[in-house]
Formats: structure tokens, C-alpha cells, sequence
């Protein structure tokens, strides 16, 4: 049998990183039940039998604000695990015992790990091990979990210790709440008020600290327990505010605070500096959030992440751009000319390559993201930019998220979408989670390098500096849009800890770069192929009817029927470079013959009826429904907007990366000019997400309905945008 | 003085806290209470937020949640 074990602690204290030594790679990422908080499980075999360790979500307190804190509680509380073991940090020790005591409060077994014992006696801070384990009556084990030391002396405190509930610690609060306290506990228990569950101090602790899950379940189990319990907490409240101006909550923090305050001084801790004097890392941060420095350092950092993202990358991406091109290849001559081949290798090969394609790009992201993270910057970065941020109702930490997408020309809005799991605050999260596809992501650039070059091109830079600002301005504007009508809400307080500039672990990155990536393979097997396949069919079918065939073949046979036969048989043996002038006039217009089948495909296709249908409406934009087909295209992933746009103007499939034949074609046709083409990329920059990224919006927010909101409403705003400055400009040019 | 208006590098002592609810909860659970001892270590580049120490470690805190903090200076 498996005994469970729970690691819990503050942010920053190792807890990860001890849970990352403990399991190694025997660990499993999972959402805990209906809320987007990741569940980390693994098993850790010791001399002692086989341990299942449930890493909790990192928190400083157990109340009900934070997701984190509720889901942390709740397992607890229904999971009765045979040990908690709370990491602590030593050099942290007072604020971190705050959620110590709130564990021993509930009667949960606990074995203190205290952990960063040499930082602690850098800074000269000594810790008498022995005496703070006598004083909470809990085993305590100094432990360093980058290396590993003390992990076995923990396991076997662990093992020898594992118990059910113990006693609860009870705390004073003062001798008003403990008397009106004492009360509420008799009361609980003789009506048996929730004590299924909790103990009744507990329960009476909470309705004084007016937690809301708490509160709301007592309503629901007995009203009139429940009626009684509030009106003591209301007496001794109107007693606190009259005598003392202040609230019980207040009351209870200071005394949990005082508690641990003097079990310390009984000569558990003593520091030979003083505590707030500067370490190395307020050094830095002297330099690195320095009001003039800061910003400096800032940019060349991200520039940094870019480079370092975006270079390496290309390498292993031409890997994965050969392997499938290599696939597609043996596909194209094992499979006989017709609908299997078209949906092997456009639909299966090209979708789920594209899409892993994306894979070595993600993996180092994220590995320069986990760095951030782990070592510290990431929290200085939201310091930083908080300000600008909380104007729109999004977060200092939603930066990141912000960069990553494409927040300078280039990024892209997968990982960005899942970098904004580091935004802890829920409403803030979601804002910035449906926000970020605005930003101009690498495969937006091919659209708006075709149609700058070819309408805009005196004035290029220009142009490009233009779409980045309304990007950002539109993303920040549609935030502050939500932030004050469908995710209204206070803002989430500031309050953050700035941790100690650390040196990520190898182990604690690589961990961390493979579970995002994993997370998104595991994506590309399932829904993404699955509509890779639906866009592959709705631009294929219903394809040409046989007569429609039938014209194309008999233009081939009037084209081939009047050359000479020396010429057909060089067409058939030789390569396109050494044909002969005659030959290949013929060659080029059989091929503008296969283009015009193509174009004739694809406006018959659903696809193309779907453009022929919205062109009604979308003419007021400017589009007709060649361009309607490439921005249905464009969902797939957006620099399919420029290959179909080549196959709706029958000049075969564009290359994203060589345009200009295309650029030559959009200048010359119908309906096509400044006005048209600023229209098309104003409605690049704010339409559907890509479905890449409507897949993790739709993981990352937790819900279907969101991801469809993100479809829907950009889509709308879009065409808004679109259509207001084609009338406009039409009006005015 | 408010800890709006403390100046970085100053230290002082937290006299009270009014902040209620969540953000009450969150500014006390990080040991912002009455009694302990604070130093202002810097602000942001737009002035907000503000870091400051307390109990060993550094915190961060936006103006408008300096408000509620009421702080006897050194």
C-alpha cells in the first residue's frame, strides 16, 4: 500500500524543486476537478515502501480568495493525507510558519522541511532545529532540496510520523474571540455543524475570519446554526470596533503572526545582521528596477529572449519541416493521384505538421520563460509594468503573456496563451488569455509583408511600426472593454513577493519546458488534427463536377494536340531548367491550366461558397470572396492567408517567404488598392485566433465557451474595424 | 504617515492596517500587521508599485493598497 503525502508551502520555497528531487520524472501534470489548477502527482519509492506524493498548489495562506488556496484546502480537508509536509524556508522562517500554523490549526499531521538552510546561515541567521520542533510539537528536517541533502533523513521523519488528524493547534486570539470562540465550538458540536468535515473550532475560526466557502456551506447545512454562529461574530465585532478599532480578522492575523512571533524568541532564531540589511539580490535589484536603468535592461532582456528563441529554434524547426516534407514526399508516391492522397498529405501531413512545427519553437519559449520564472525576473517585470498594465484592468505578470505573443513583431500566441498561467489573479488571467492572439505573431508577418510590399511599399517601416502600435493599443483597449463589462471585477491586489534572485536548477527548467510542451503535443494528436481534417475537406469539396473536369481536360488535350511530339517527350524526361523555349510556353500554359482547375476548386469548394455567401456583407470591408476564402484559410494558421490568396487568383500556391508574384497579381486586380489592402490587415490583426490557439485558450480558461467567445468576438470586432475604415476611407480618399 | 508618502530608504513601524476583505487578508498574510518594522527599497519606474522589506524578505504593493497602511516613521 501507498502512503499519501502532500507537499505544501509558500511560493518560492523550494516546494518544487524538492517535489522534482523526490519524484523525478515519476510524476504526472493534471488539473485539479473543474479548475484550471495544475495537479502535480508523482510516487516516490524509499526504504520505507512506496510513497504517492500530491505536490499542492503554492500558497501563503489558506483562505478562500485565491483558486489556489480553496483547491489546496479542499484536498486537504477531503483527502485526509497521511502527512503535510510544508516546506519552509529558512531564511523566510517567520512569514512562512503563517501557513504552518493554519495547517496545525486545521489538525493536520505536519513535518516541517525546512529548507535553504544555506542561505539562511549566509545571511548569519541561526536556527536551533531541535528547540522550534519541541516548541510546535512537529518533526522538523533541515533539508536543501537543489541538492538533495537531508532528503532521506526527511523520508524516513516522514514515514515514522505518518498519522491521521492530530490534536489542532489552538491558538489565543485575544479574550474576546476566545470566549465568543469557545462558545461557537460547544454550539457546532452539539448540532453536529459540519463536523462531518472540519473540526468545530475551525469551523467557528473561519466564520469569524468571514470566509466565504465556509459561510456559504453553514447556510446550506443549518441556517439557524448558522443565523446564531454569525450573530456572536457580529456582537464581538461591534465590541473589537468600539473598543479596540479593530476587526476580528485583523485580530486573528495578529495573534497567529504574535504566536509565531514568540515561539521564535524563545531562542529558536537569532540574527547576527540586521534582518532588512541589503543581500546581493537588492543589489541587483537597485540596478535592474532602477527607473532609467530598468527599462533598458528590460527590453534587451526580451530582445534577448527573441533572439535566443527565434534562432535556435529555426534550426530543429527545418528538422521537423524536413521530416514532414519527407513524409509528404513518400505519401505523394505511394498513394495513387485522387481524395486519399489530397487528405494524407494536405489534410493529415501538412495540419499535424504544421502544428508540430510549432513544437521546437514552443520548447524554447518556454525554456527561456521557466528561466525567467525560476530565477526572479519574471516578478520584476510585472513590477515594472504594472502601472501601465492595471490602467487596461490587466496585471503587471500579464507581460509576459503579452511578449510572448508577439508583442514585438514575431512572437506567437500558443505559448503565449500558455504563458499566462504565471498570472495568479483569475479575472486578469482570463482578459489577458483572450487579448494576446491580437498581437502580431510570426505567421501574421507573411500577410502583412505581402500586402505592405505591394501597396505600401515607399513607406514600409512606417507601416509596420503602425500595425505594431494599433495591435497593442487595440489589445489593451478590447481589455479594458472586458475588464468593465463581462469579466468585471475588482483588481486583483498587487501584493507579490520580489524572491531572491536565484539560479534556475537544470532539472527544475527541463521539467518544467517538457510538461508545457508534452501538454501541447498531446493537443496535436487529438482536436487539432481533427480540424486540420475539417478545413482540408471544407476547402476540397464538393470539388468540380464532371463537366467542369471535363473543360479543363479538353483545354490540356487542345494545348498538347498541336505540338509536336519532340516537344511532349521533352516535357515528359526533362526537368524544368533545361527545356527548350518552345517547350516550355507549352509547359507554362498547362500549368496555368492545372492553376485555373485549382481556383475553380476552391470556389466551388464549401469554403468558397461560404466567401461567395459573405461577400455581400464583406464587400462593405473591401473583400471579395477570393479574400473571404484565404481569411477562412487564415483559421488554420494565418500565413495560409497568402498560399490561398495564391490559389484564389489561379497563380497556384504562394510560397509565405516569396511573394512578389502575388504582390504583382493583388496590385493589378480588381477592387485592390491601399484601402483594400489596409482593410485586409486590419482584420489580420484582430480576427480568430488561429485554432492552434483556440484549442489552448479553450484549455487554458477552462472552458469550451470561452474559446468560442474569442472566435465570435474578434471576429466581429474585426469586421467592425474593417468595414468603419473602408467607409471612412472611402469617404475621405 | 501613510505608507504612500514614505520616501525610499525610509524605515518605519506598521501602526495599523484598515484594508478589509481580500485585500485586507492578502496585506496581513504576507505580515503586513501592526508592529512590525518596514523599509521602503524602491519604487517602480512609474512610481507605482512600491518594493519594501519586512520580516527578511521584499514585498510589492500598489499605491492605492499603500493607502490603507498607516506607518510610524523612524
Amino acid at each position: 500500500m501507498s502512503t499519501a503525502i502532500v507537499l505544501a508551502g509558500n511560493p518560492n520555497s523550494g516546494k518544487t524543486t524538492l517535489f522534482n528531487e523526490l519524484t523525478g520524472a515519476r510524476q504526472h501534470v493534471g488539473n485539479y476537478p473543474g479548475v484550471t489548477v495544475e495537479k502535480k502527482q508523482g510516487t516516490c519509492s524509499s526504504d520505507f515502501g512506496k510513497l504517492s506524493i500530491v505536490d499542492l498548489p503554492g500558497t501563503y495562506s489558506l483562505t478562500a480568495y485565491s483558486l489556489e488556496e480553496v483547491v489546496a484546502r479542499d484536498f486537504l480537508v477531503n483527502e485526509n493525507p497521511s502527512m503535510v509536509v510544508d516546506i519552509v524556508d529558512a531564511s523566510n522562517l517567520e512569514r512562512n510558519l503563517y501557513l504552518t500554523v493554519q495547517f496545525m490549526e486545521m489538525g493536520l499531521p505536519v513535518t516541517i522541511a525546512l529548507n535553504m538552510m544555506d542561505v539562511a546561515e549566509k545571511r548569519e541567521i541561526k536556527i536551533d532545529i531541535e528547540k522550534l520542533s519541541e516548541l510546535l510539537n512537529v518533526p522538523v528536517v533541515p533539508i536543501n532540496a537543489r541538492s538533495g541533502k537531508g532528503k532521506k533523513e526527511l523520508l524516513k521523519t516522514i514515514t515514522s510520523h505518518v498519522s491521521g488528524m492530530v490534536e489542532s493547534l489552538r491558538i489565543s486570539y485575544g479574550r474576546d474571540i476566545d470566549s465568543a470562540l469557545d462558545k461557537m465550538e460547544e454550539m457546532i458540536q452539539v448540532f453536529g455543524f459540519l463536523t462531518a468535515k472540519y473540526r468545530a473550532r475551525w469551523v467557528a475560526i473561519k466564520y469569524f475570519e468571514n470566509d466565504s466557502q465556509i459561510t456559504e456551506l453553514g447556510k446550506k447545512e443549518d441556517q439557524k446554526v448558522d443565523l446564531q454562529l454569525e450573530g456572536v461574530v457580529q456582537k464581538v465585532t461591534d465590541h473589537l470596533s468600539v473598543t479596540l478599532d479593530t476587526h476580528p480578522e485583523g485580530m486573528i492575523a495578529d495573534h497567529r503572526y504574535g504566536f509565531i512571533h514568540s515561539v521564535l524568541k524563545q531562542g529558536v532564531i537569532s540574527y547576527a545582521q540586521d534582518r532588512n540589511r541589503l543581500q546581493l539580490s537588492d543589489k541587483i535589484d537597485k540596478v535592474v528596477t532602477n527607473q532609467f536603468l530598468g527599462p533598458i535592461i528590460m527590453v534587451a532582456i526580451i530582445m534577448g529572449l527573441y533572439k535566443f528563441t527565434f534562432s535556435y529554434s529555426e534550426i530543429p524547426i527545418g528538422w521537423f519541416e524536413n521530416f514532414f516534407g519527407w513524409v509528404g514526399g513518400i505519401a505523394d508516391s505511394a498513394l495513387p493521384d485522387g481524395l486519399l492522397k489530397s487528405l494524407v498529405i494536405s489534410g493529415i501531413i501538412d495540419g499535424v505538421g504544421g502544428v508540430l512545427g510549432f513544437v521546437p519553437l514552443i520548447m524554447f519559449m518556454f525554456l527561456g520563460i521557466a528561466f525567467f520564472e525560476d530565477s526572479g525576473y519574471l516578478a520584476r517585470m510585472a513590477f515594472m509594468l504594472d502601472r501601465v498594465f492595471r490602467m487596461f484592468g490587466l496585471h503587471g505578470s500579464s507581460v509576459m503573456a503579452f511578449i510572448v505573443s508577439g508583442g514585438i513583431a514575431g512572437g506567437c500566441a500558443v505559448p503565449g496563451v500558455m504563458a499566462a498561467r504565471t498570472l495568479k489573479s483569475p479575472k486578469e488571467r482570463l482578459a489577458t488569455l483572450l487579448t494576446v492572439p491580437f498581437m502580431n505573431c510570426g505567421a501574421k508577418l507573411p500577410v502583412f509583408a505581402l500586402l505592405v510590399a505591394a501597396f505600401f511599399a515607399e513607406n514600409e517601416a512606417i507601416v509596420m511600426l503602425l500595425i505594431t502600435l494599433i495591435s497593442w493599443i487595440g489589445a489593451l483597449l478590447v481589455a479594458r472593454l472586458l475588464r468593465s463589462t463581462i469579466i468585471k471585477g475588482e483588481a486583483t491586489p498587487f501584493v507579490m513577493e520580489l524572491p531572491p534572485y536565484r539560479l534556475p536548477t537544470i532539472k527544475g527548467i527541463l521539467i518544467h519546458t517538457w510538461e508545457r510542451t508534452w501538454q501541447y503535443i498531446k493537443k496535436a494528436g487529438t482536436v487539432i488534427l481533427g480540424v486540420s481534417i475539417i478545413l482540408w475537406a471544407m476547402m476540397t469539396f464538393p470539388g468540380l463536377d464532371e463537366t467542369k473536369t471535363q473543360e479543363f481536360e479538353n483545354r490540356r488535350s487542345t494545348i498538347t494536340s498541336i505540338v509536336s511530339s519532340k516537344i511532349l517527350g521533352e516535357l515528359d524526361i526533362l526537368e524544368k531548367d533545361n527545356l527548350s523555349a518552345n517547350a516550355l510556353a507549352v509547359k507554362e500554359s498547362l500549368t496555368q491550366v492545372d492553376f485555373d482547375e485549382a481556383h475553380a476548386g476552391l470556389k466551388n469548394s464549401i469554403a468558397g461558397r461560404i466567401g461567395s455567401f459573405f461577400e455581400g456583407i464583406t464587400k462593405f470591408a473591401g473583400f471579395d470572396w477570393r479574400t473571404n476564402i484565404a481569411l477562412v484559410g487564415g483559421f488554420a494558421a494565418k500565413e495560409v492567408v497568402v498560399s490561398t490568396l495564391g490559389t484564389a487568383y489561379s497563380i497556384g500556391e504562394v510560397d509565405p517567404e516569396e511573394t512578389t508574384s502575388l504582390s504583382d497579381k493583388l496590385k493589378a486586380a480588381d477592387g485592390w488598392g491601399p484601402l483594400t489592402a489596409f482593410s485586409l490587415i486590419l482584420f489580420t490583426i484582430f480576427y480568430a485566433p488561429c485554432f492552434v490557439t483556440v484549442v489552448c485558450i479553450a484549455k487554458e480558461a477552462g472552458s469550451w465557451k470561452w474559446a468560442g467567445f474569442s472566435v465570435v468576438f474578434n471576429t466581429v470586432l474585426a469586421f467592425g474595424v474593417s468595414v468603419l475604415f473602408y467607409q471612412i476611407g472611402s469617404i475621405v480618399f | 504617515m501613510n505608507l504612500r508618502q514614505m520616501q525610499v530608504d525610509q524605515a518605519g513601524t506598521i501602526v495599523s492596517v484598515k484594508a478589509v476583505g481580500e485585500l485586507g487578508r492578502r496585506i496581513r498574510d504576507m505580515g503586513l500587521i501592526p508592529g512590525k518594522e518596514i523599509k521602503v527599497q524602491g519604487r517602480a519606474p512609474l512610481k507605482d508599485p512600491v518594493s519594501l522589506r519586512i520580516m527578511g524578505f521584499t514585498l510589492t504593493l500598489r499605491n492605492n493598497e499603500a493607502d490603507h497602511i498607516e506607518v510610524e516613521v523612524q
